[in-house]
Formats: C-alpha cells, sequence, structure tokens
C-alpha cells in the first residue's frame, strides 16, 4: 500500500516560485531568523545515497562528483573538471578537486568515492540503485585526488551517473547521521515528521542565504495546502487543484515546472488485438490528449507523443500528433486494416473483436482518470477497453497479456530506462518490458546510444529510436505531467528546469542554496 | 469483605499462573482468584511449606509470582511470534516491492532477485523462521527495511516517545476516572452520575481514532487550539517543553479518554459497594466526615480490584496507542508497528509485537505484584 501511496502522490506536480509580485507584508513571508520551511509529500526512506538517495542531485546535504545545473548541463563538483575518457571509452578518469572537506572536517579524497561507488555495487548492500551502476566493474583511487572507473562496456552516461553524493569512507549507510559535502549540513530528523538543516558556511560556493532548512513531510495533499495558508510553510509540493487556490495570492508564486515524467499505455505486443500494430496506431490516434491534459491534470501537463521530452534537447520534433486527437483518421485506418464494426459497435476482424484489458494501480487516481478516458475515447472508434484497477501485486503476473498505464521518464540521458524498456534483453522481464517488444534495428540503435562516445552519433540514434517507437506505437502515450510547486515570499534565484519523476528536494528546490531574499 | 461490584463478572481478572491460559486470556474466570478462597492459587501453588507470618512471605511471594510468569512468558512469545511469521507470509505485498518503493518498476530484476536472496526469502519458511530466531537469542534484531535501520536503534529512537505519551495517559486516565467514578458514586443517581455513566458507555462504543479525528476537528481545525499532529511545530529543530507539551495534549487526552470508560465505571460500582459495607457505616456512625469516610474508607477499600483492571487493560492501551500515535502522527514506536506492517517489514514488525507482548504479560505482573503488596490475603494465603 506503501508504494500504491507513493505513486498516487508522484502525481502531486509541481511549480515554483519566488519573486513574488508584491512585498510580504500579505502573510508570513521569509522568516526573519532565516528558517525556511518546505512542505513535501513522502518521506525520504533513507539519507544515505548509497541505499538510493537523490542520486541524480539535489540531495543537498551531498555532492556527487558532477552537479546539474537547471538546464540540465553537468558542472563539476567534488570533481575539478569533466572526467576525462579513453579511446576505447571503457576507461573513465576524474580528478577531484582540491581542499575540499566534509561537514565533520575530513578531507574528500579518491577513497571516499572509491567507497561510495563500491557499497552500491556490492551486492550484500541491498542498494535499490545497483542496477543503474551496473556498466562498472570497478573504482579505482590511485591517490587522493583521482579517481579511475573500469567499465565492463563503453557507457556514455557514466558522467550523468556521476551526480552520486559522496560518502565519507567508512560510514554506516544507513543513513542516519548523513556526512556529506553539500550546501547543506544535517542537524536533525524526527521520522515521519521531518529533516532539518542548516547552512554549510564552508560550502564552496560561499554560504547559502537561507540559513536553515526544514523538510517537512505531511502525505495528505489538503494538509498540505492547509499548511502551506497557514504559513507553516515557506513553500510546498502540491497537486494542481490543490495549488489553484494560491492561484494569484499576493506574495506567493505558483509555478508549473515542466517534467519527463510520462504517462501512457504499455501494450502486451504478443496478443492478437494489442499486438496489431494497426489497432495501436488507431488508439495513438484517438485519444484526447488535451482533454487529458486540461481536466484530469488542472491544465499542468502536456500532450505526450513519445518517451522523450520535447523540453530536452534529445527530442525527436518528427514525433508529434494532433493534441485533441483525430478519431476519424483512426477509424479510416482500422477500416483499412480490416477492422470492421460488428453488431454492437466493437471492431471485429477474423472473429477477433477489437477489446482489450487496460489495467492501472488501484490506488492510483490519475491513472484510473486517465484510463476511464482512455476507454471512452476508444469506444468512439470502436474498440472496446475494458477497465481493471489491481494492486500491484496482481497486475505484476499479467503484464504480458493486458495493456497496463504505466509511468517513467527522465530528462538526464535518453539511455535511462528506454534501454531496459524497448532492448530485447528485457523483453518478458520484470517491469520493463513485460510486451516482449524485440526489433533488432532498436536494439542496434539503443546500443549505439550507450556506448558511443561521440555526441552526434548518440543523438542521432536516439531520434532514430524515437521515431521507430513512435511509428510501431509500442506505447501509446498520453501526457507528460508538469510539477507545482508554491512558495511565498519573494527570492532571487529560482530557476525552474525540467523536473525527472523523481523530484522532492531534485525539483525547483535542487539549488535553493542560491536562493536570496528579494530586497 | 472485598465488595464484589456488579460489573465484576464481565472483568477479566488476571491469571494467577495456571498453565494453559495467557496472562491475558479473555474469559478468564473473575472473582475467584483474587479472592482468599480462590482454587486456581492452590493449584499454581502446590507447596507445603508451613504458613508463614505475611511480612516474611512477601519477597517469596513476589519472587514465586515472577517465576510463574517469566516460565510462561518463554512459550507464549515463541506462540506469537510464530503466528506473526505465518501472517506475514500470507500478506499479499511482496516486501522487496515496498522496500523498493517508487524505484520497483526500474530495477533491474536480477537486483531484485539478489535482495531477495540476501533475505533469505526464497527459503523454505521454517528455516527462514530458525534463522530470525537463532538471531534474535543472539540478541540480533535484524534491519528495518522500510526504514533502512538497525531494529534496535529504530526501537531506542521511538520508544521514549510512546513511553511519554502513554504513560501520561495513564496518569491522567487513573486521576480522570477516579475522580468521576466517585463523585458518580457518591451522587449516585443524580442528573450527574447519569452524565458520567452514560458518556462513560457511549465513549467506551466510540473507535479510538475516531475520536481522535473528532479531536483534530474540533480543537485543531475549527477552534486552532491546538496543534493537530506531530512532536514539535514544524520550523521547529529542537524539542522544547512547551512546543511538546502542546502536541502532547490531544493524542494524551484522546488516549486517556479512549481508555476510561471501564475504569469509570468500574470505580463508581466498586465506591457505591463499599459504601454498604459495615465499615463505612461504622465510620459514619462515629461521626467521620463524609470526605474523611469516602476518600480514606471507602475508596481505599475499592481501590484494590482497580489495580488488577489496569493490569487487565494494557492490551487495549497498546491497541489504543498503535490507533492514536497513528492519527496524530506521534513519533513512536507504535505507529512504527503499523508502518512495518504495511510494509511487510518483517524484522521490525517481529520486534514490535514482541515489545507489544511483552508490555502485556509486564503489565499484568506489575499489577499481580501491587496486588500482592496491597492485599496481605493474597500473599499469606494466595502464595505462601
Amino acid at each position: 500500500m506503501r508504494l500504491a501511496r507513493r505513486l498516487a502522490a508522484l502525481f502531486v506536480t509541481s511549480g515554483l516560485l519566488a519573486g513574488a509580485c508584491s512585498a510580504p507584508s500579505a502573510g508570513p513571508a521569509a522568516p526573519s531568523d532565516g528558517t525556511f520551511v518546505i512542505g513535501l509529500g513522502s518521506e525520504f526512506d533513507t539519507l544515505s545515497p548509497v541505499m538510493g538517495y537523490a542520486p541524480d542531485g539535489g540531495s543537498l546535504i551531498y555532492e556527487g562528483l558532477m552537479s546539474r545545473g537547471t538546464d540540465l548541463s553537468l558542472t563539476p563538483a567534488v570533481a575539478a573538471a569533466p572526467p576525462t575518457v579513453s579511446a576505447d571509452g571503457l576507461t573513465v578518469s576524474f580528478t577531484l578537486r582540491d581542499g575540499l572537506r566534509f561537514h565533520d572536517g575530513r578531507p574528500v579524497t579518491g577513497a571516499d568515492v572509491e567507497y561510495t561507488y563500491e557499497a552500491v555495487l556490492d551486492g550484500a548492500n541491498n542498494s535499490p540503485i545497483r542496477g543503474d551502476y551496473a556498466a562498472i566493474e570497478k573504482v579505482d583511487a590511485p591517490d587522493p585526488r583521482t579517481v579511475v572507473f573500469t567499465l565492463a562496456h563503453p557507457y556514455a552516461p557514466l558522467a550523468q551517473r556521476a551526480t552520486l553524493g559522496i560518502v565519507p569512507a567508512g560510514d554506516p549507510l544507513t543513513g542516519d547521521r548523513p556526512v556529506g559535502s553539500g550546501p547543506y549540513r544535517f542537524v536533525s530528523r524526527t521520522p515521519g515528521d521531518k529533516i532539518v538543516l542548516e547552512a554549510n558556511r564552508d560550502y564552496r560556493t560561499g554560504p547559502p542565504a537561507l540559513a536553515r532548512l526544514v523538510l517537512a513531510f505531511a502525505e495528505d495533499d489538503n494538509v498540505r495546502a492547509t499548511r502551506m495558508s497557514a504559513g507553516e510553510f515557506d513553500a510546498a509540493i502540491l497537486p494542481p487543484k490543490a495549488a489553484a487556490r494560491f492561484e494569484g495570492q499576493p506574495g506567493v508564486t505558483v509555478h508549473k515546472v515542466p517534467s519527463a515524467d510520462y504517462r501512457g499505455i504499455m501494450f502486451p505486443l504478443g496478443r492478437p488485438v494489442t499486438g496489431d500494430r494497426t489497432v495501436r496506431r488507431a488508439l495513438g490516434l484517438a485519444v484526447d490528449r488535451q482533454a487529458m491534459v486540461d481536466v484530469v491534470l488542472a491544465g499542468a501537463g502536456a500532450p505526450a507523443f513519445g518517451p522523450v521530452s520535447p523540453d530536452t534537447t534529445w527530442h525527436n520534433p518528427a514525433v508529434t500528433g494532433a493534441p485533441a486527437g483525430d478519431p476519424e483518421a483512426a477509424r479510416r485506418l482500422l477500416q483499412e486494416g480490416g477492422w470492421i464494426p460488428g453488431e454492437d459497435g466493437v471492431r471485429v476482424k477474423d472473429g477477433v473483436r477489437a477489446a482489450f484489458t487496460l489495467m492501472y494501480p488501484a490506488g492510483d487516481s490519475l491513472r484510473k482518470e486517465l484510463a476511464l478516458a482512455v476507454a471512452s475515447d476508444a469506444r468512439a472508434i470502436g474498440v472496446d477497453v475494458r477497465l481493471a484497477g489491481l494492486d500491484w501485486d496482481a497486475i505484476e503476473p499479467r503484464m504480458s497479456t493486458d495493456a497496463l498505464i504505466m509511468g517513467y521518464g527522465s530528462p538526464y540521458d535518453p539511455d535511462y530506462v528506454n534501454y531496459e524498456l524497448f532492448h530485447s534483453s528485457y523483453a518478458r522481464r520484470g517491469f520493463f518490458n513485460p510486451g516482449g517488444y524485440d526489433d533488432p534495428e532498436v536494439d542496434r540503435l539503443l546500443e549505439t546510444g550507450r556506448r558511443s562516445g561521440d555526441p552526434a552519433v548518440r543523438r542521432q540514434a536516439y531520434l532514430d529510436f524515437q521515431k521507430i517507437v513512435h511509428d510501431e506505437e509500442v506505447w501509446t502515450y498520453l501526457v507528460f505531467l508538469k510539477h507545482v510547486y508554491v512558495v511565498r515570499g519573494a527570492y532571487e534565484g529560482v530557476r525552474p528546469g525540467v523536473d525527472a519523476h523523481e523530484h522532492a528536494t531534485g525539483g525547483l528546490f535542487r539549488d535553493i542554496h542560491t536562493w536570496k531574499p528579494a530586497a | 469483605m472485598r465488595p464484589a461490584p456488579d460489573t465484576g463478572g464481565t472483568l477479566p481478572a488476571p491469571d494467577r499462573g495456571r498453565p494453559g491460559l495467557g496472562p491475558t486470556a479473555p474469559g478468564t474466570p473473575p472473582g475467584p482468584e483474587t479472592g482468599p478462597e480462590s482454587g486456581g492459587v492452590k493449584r499454581a501453588a502446590p507447596g507445603t511449606r508451613p504458613p508463614r507470618r505475611p511480612s516474611d512471605g512477601l519477597g517469596r511471594a513476589i519472587a514465586r509470582l515472577v517465576a510463574w510468569r517469566a516460565a510462561f512468558a518463554a512459550p507464549l512469545l515463541l506462540a506469537v511470534t510464530a503466528g506473526m511469521f505465518a501472517l506475514a507470509k500470507a500478506s499479499p505485498f511482496d516486501p522487496v516491492r515496498q522496500y523498493l518503493g517508487d524505484r520497483a518498476v526500474v530495477t533491474d530484476p536480477v537486483v531484485a532477485e539478489r535482495i531477495r536472496a540476501n533475505w533469505g526469502l526464497d527459503r523454505p519458511v521454517l528455516e527462514q523462521y530458525a534463522t530470525w530466531l537463532g538471531n534474535l537469542l543472539r540478541g540480533d534484531l535484524g534491519d528495518s527495511r522500510s526504514l533502512h535501520l538497525p531494529v534496535g536503534q529504530v526501537i531506542a529512537e521511538r520508544l521514549p516517545w510512546t513511553l511519554l505519551a502513554t504513560s501520561a495517559a495513564i496518569v491522567l486516565m487513573l486521576a480522570g476516572s477516579l475522580v468521576a467514578g466517585t463523585v458518580a458514586a457518591r451522587r449516585r443517581g443524580s442528573l450527574l452520575d447519569r452524565l458520567i455513566t452514560g458518556g462513560a458507555l457511549a465513549n467506551e462504543a466510540a473507535p479510538v481514532f475516531w475520536l481522535g479525528l473528532l479531536a483534530i476537528s474540533v480543537f485543531s481545525v475549527r477552534l486552532g487550539w491546538l496543534p493537530a499532529g506531530g512532536l514539535t511545530d514544524a520550523a521547529s529543530a529542537t524539542v522544547e517543553f512547551g512546543d511538546l507539551a502542546a502536541h502532547m495534549v490531544l493524542p494524551v487526552t484522546v488516549l486517556a479518554v479512549s481508555q476510561s470508560s471501564w475504569l469509570v465505571l468500574y470505580v463508581r460500582e466498586s465506591v457505591v459497594g463499599v459504601l454498604r459495607e459495615d465499615f463505612v457505616t461504622g465510620a459514619r456512625a462515629r461521626g467521620l466526615r463524609e470526605r474523611t469516610v469516602l476518600v480514606r474508607h471507602a475508596l481505599r477499600s475499592a481501590l484494590l480490584p482497580f489495580l488488577t483492571l489496569l493490569g487487565a487493560r494494557i492490551p487495549e492501551l497498546v491497541t489504543g496507542a498503535i490507533l492514536v500515535e497513528t492519527v496524530f502522527s506521534w513519533p513512536g514506536v507504535a505507529s512504527a508497528s503499523v508502518q512495518a506492517a504495511l510494509a511487510v517489514d518483517f524484522p521490525l514488525l517481529a520486534a514490535l509485537t514482541l515489545l507489544g507482548t511483552l508490555a502485556v504479560v509486564g503489565g499484568n505482573l506489575l499489577a499481580d505484584i501491587a496486588y500482592t503488596i496491597a492485599d496481605p490475603r493474597v500473599r499469606t494465603l494466595g502464595v505462601g
């Protein structure tokens, strides 16, 4: 159930804020003692990067070899410069910044980097993110300022993965007394309630202006909205509908930040109806994505036609369509493909009814509403979609036979997740490719993208890959979510970027250490 | 001489160490065992030593009581953990998926299988249980899967908050029930009595979580007098007394009120019974003030069964604490057990269940020891 609740919380979308339009006379603005309270929807499972805390950056407490700006570009953090990669792509070396220290005064050395990555890779540690670092064969620190990664195969996104926070060598992996080298140091944690951080005065780019941060957890969206309007929170992540009441309030800014977090239909490709490309393409034409954005997402979203967000540079502009759908074209396609309307209005071909089951996780109201919209749009073109709201444990064994409303998406590197979702080596394994998609050309493109050290070659590979999965309609993509953040008071330095699926402090608050109260 | 209140017949009394019945087994026959004529006591204490003077017997009686209870606790704990293990196995939730949380759908199946193997979830059930039991005997409670911390540490961090809230609730419950029950007995049949008795009955019927939500709705949302939950204000970094006290008011009061109905009714019936006794009539006849009669004579005498009752109420207090902590986001062990159950976090759930069982056994033991000290008849006749 926890999973279900948290998946529901994911569609909490969001936005941002800050530069408020009026003087902070309305409502309590930034407290004079410099404490800034952020209301978050779900508590962190752990505060150890090794165990999966904010591996893509934005942890505030930790810093990785690299860090990511709001424009998604990588800049060196613990590392002094971008890595050097050997000609065969199998050796990646980082030189560390000089004089960097952890919050407790210990110097940050190559041994700490080695310890961090090896702890992730050690199967005995049960790290949930180990699979993301599977390309790394070993990590060496020949001297305190050098780290060398030896890879099992060339892996272009390694620098993107290097945002993983570095922990001091030998520190326990429980993360209950987290020590890092990031802009904020850990003060206290009340489980189920909040985490208190204070500014790291020795931070390499200078002390953060907001001297004290409180990350308060309130799972219920309405509770969070109430506490936000009561002035208890200075900022909060809210679902679009709960954030609506803050629109236009003086001193409060609502920001809707685009994300790469999509929802779509994952098809079982080995079945008679969903295995027919004509049916899938007709469905992709028929759905009214604009209505989903306007109604289901209350405007906080964008139509999706492929797995790569149009807000990133990797997007193929040819992968697009009519936001409001084109049911007429869909009907024509089905008719030409031999799907003829039967007596009950549902099309039939060779005695097979155009009907399939669409599952969604029962606790996730966003996916439920999307599934309802899909079923109604499908009905209009003569395709019968039966809905089934199930628990994940019931969904998993059925994924190879029934369609599922699923969500993934990362803005960082197109290799992330797409390799697993579309490569034949993951066919019918776990959640990745249960439909059994298997296309040698796509396999080749994904491998090229993963291994090539040439950005132009990678780019072309991913453009071609997007075109193929769009033409084949392997998934029907529905919407990209926008994350909604509400911030009270006027701040300089608030820069919305493109969020990932996970966005607690990785979204708008990623660089809160650069925020400054506006004069 | 001890009054037999009308409600006595429906109340569980602690078992005096008879094999075959748990200390809190519902339906344990009340009454006889707490009196000098108890047949059960004889079975529990078959010794044939010569009678002793009461003062000699006290230490020995308590030692015997503790030894009996300890002998009981071992098989009881074994049965409880085995039962819970079986339930956890039957749970439809997959512990690995719960552990991975949001990441379950982006985790390579190979990684998930390795975690499953590391936890021994792919081993036969009996082997898993034996392993856990062996670790427990060595003092290793394991790591909480949902909180990513050693179980011992989770309990050490949270237990003080639970003890604080429940002990405050017990004190409030005792004081409140004594006053309300005595007042109702003194004014028996009056409007006040009807109000207290009726209120107690209605309260007994109200679920704890409903009371909690009602209190939040009235005092936090509508009136805005008290915080709705948590340990301290969101913005405070340290635990300060005033802040903590404000946050304690609602959970402690709700817990105390929800557990007090039986006590109020019991005290009322006890006092009503004692007020009819000869010695009370005698005290009145000697011209003692009514207040002295009520407090020094009647209430004191009525208190003995009260101790027994308190021990028997510990299980409900534990259950109540779970609900109250959850409703008020109180970071204690009881709310952690809900989390552990939902996440199929077996190591944490097992340790917390053990803790709850021990609280019940220990609570009963304390009540009986107190009774042994308070009532010489139990000492001399019951255990000597």
